[in-house]
């Protein structure tokens, strides 16, 4: 499973981030960014519905989020 | 061979050259909670500082006018939204008749609960208001992707044993959709809870019904001055001061006469042109809707496309810096706003954009002035695919 460190980045690069580690990827490949920018709770899976993956876990920590994304 | 003549025109030259570029037309697409002053509201302030400079609260003859003119401003608005003028106060801010609103009743109906039931999308001051003054007892509905509470869900809230008042704005200003107003006014008159309507974005634009039991406005949203708002609370609700004691009661220390006079003024000529404007700014901004959502690719536009505010659309690009984009499209003279966390200083993104589960960064949101013309939002349409381009192409977004 591939992890993208977005931490202490400014919305939009945490989504600019998974979509790159996005583009390559196989269906049913998981991808989980982390990031420390709330934004990024509300335009991941933002994105990834506007590009037909889904969320499959959405967590947070001490100001630290972890999204996981199923290429689709 | 020189005349004085030639070296006049030689020094215009070089002055010409050398004078900064001149700045483009600005067009206002920003006006949400603070409009151009319309030229009747400044006339009747200019006119009442002259008229109402006195203290209405003092017995002498120019004491006296300036109360004659302040009651005249609450009663040209409560004219306007269907209420006695007893039932109108006039606020400092939109933000205090809100937060007044909230805590007055959260106080007076104490002893039937402390619960308040707010919609998710409602402005920031009220939802604050809410959790100050009911902590843990408070309720927020959600809504769906278009903004909009569902009505049922929000009654089922409302009908909860101990809830002490519920919110639900007219329209949000952010996105513009309509909400169910009628049917949980309704739902509220049965469980015997007031309900605070917010139509701080709607008063002036659009039909605003006489579903509520407090309403609260904003004057600098429908052309007049800042620093009034309007709360009008039915006969019968009840509720209670939560701060020190005043002669006027809900909004310590009054207004000022001139704005209120203003603004009762803008109300007046706004409501006059109300329905021709709102015909012509839906056609606007429908066209901004289909033209955007057609040249610009990886775009959310968001919000009801038909249940709305007449003037009034949002949306948001994928990949795109929101800062950027405002001041990209300010440099070309395109006043506009922006939900996205970085256009904010609390670095959260709005939480409108948020509740409804589309994209916050990238966004940008038009509240279209009365007397916006086509050529405006196509100028604006016309800029905006390649200055989007330009902010994608800076993060080297390309192909993602």
């Amino acid at each position: 499973m591939t992890v993208v460190d977005a931490r202490g980045l400014r919305c939009p690069a945490p989504v600019i981030r998974i979509a790159r580690a996005a583009r390559d990827a196989a269906p049913g490949t998981r991808i989980t960014v982390l990031a420390t920018d709330p934004a990024a709770v509300h335009d991941v899976p933002a994105w990834a519905r506007m590009r037909g993956h889904a969320v499959v876990s959405s967590t947070e920590a001490d100001g630290e989020y972890a999204l996981t994304v199923e290429i689709g | 061979m020189s005349s004085p003549a030639d070296d006049t025109a030689a020094r215009t030259d070089v002055t010409d050259a050398t004078a900064p570029r001149r700045a483009p037309r600005r067009v206002i697409l920003d006006a949400g909670g603070r409009a151009p002053l319309l030229p009747e509201a400044r006339a009747a302030f200019v006119e009442a500082l002259d008229q109402g400079w006195a203290d209405p609260r003092r017995l002498f003859s120019e004491g006296r006018r300036a109360r004659m003119l302040l009651d005249g401003a609450r009663e040209a608005i409560a004219g306007v939204v269907g209420a006695r003028t007893e039932e109108i106060d006039l606020a400092p801010s939109h933000v205090a008749a809100l937060h007044a609103a909230v805590r007055s009743v959260a106080r007076g109906r104490r002893r039937v609960g402390s619960g308040v039931v707010v919609g998710a999308v409602e402005r920031a001051a009220v939802l604050n208001a809410a959790a100050y003054s009911a902590g843990d007892a408070r309720v927020v509905v959600p809504v769906d992707a278009t903004g909009r509470v569902d009505a049922a869900t929000f009654a089922a809230s409302v009908g909860a044993p101990g809830v002490a008042l519920a919110a639900l704005q007219h329209a949000n200003g952010e996105v513009g959709t309509l909400q169910p107003v009628d049917e949980v006014h309704a739902a509220a008159r049965a469980a015997g809870v007031p309900l605070l309507v917010d139509a701080g974005a709607s008063l002036g634009h659009t039909t605003v019904e006489a579903a509520w039991d407090l309403l609260a406005a904003d004057a600098g949203d429908w052309g007049g001055p800042g620093g009034i708002g309007v709360l009008a609370t039915r006969r019968g609700v009840r509720r209670s001061p939560d701060g020190p004691e005043d002669d006027d009661r809900w909004f310590p220390g009054g207004v000022s006469v001139p704005a209120a006079l203003a603004a009762a003024v803008a109300l007046q000529v706004a409501e006059q042109r109300r329905v021709a404007e709102a015909q012509r700014l839906r056609a606007l901004v429908d066209r901004v809707r289909a033209r955007v959502a057609a040249e610009v690719p990886d775009v959310d536009v968001v919000g009801d496309p038909d249940r709305r505010l007449p003037h009034v659309v949002t949306f948001s690009c994928l990949y795109v810096d929101g800062e950027a984009l405002v001041t990209a499209l300010d440099a070309e003279g395109f006043a506009v706003g922006s939900g996205s966390a970085c256009t904010s200083s609390a670095l959260e993104p709005s939480h409108v954009l948020a509740a409804m589960g589309v994209l916050t960064h990238g966004n940008v949101r038009l509240a279209l002035p009365p007397g916006t013309t086509e050529h405006d939002v196509d100028a604006f349409c016309d800029a905006l695919p390649r200055l989007v381009a330009r902010v994608r192409s800076a993060l080297g977004v390309e192909g993602l």
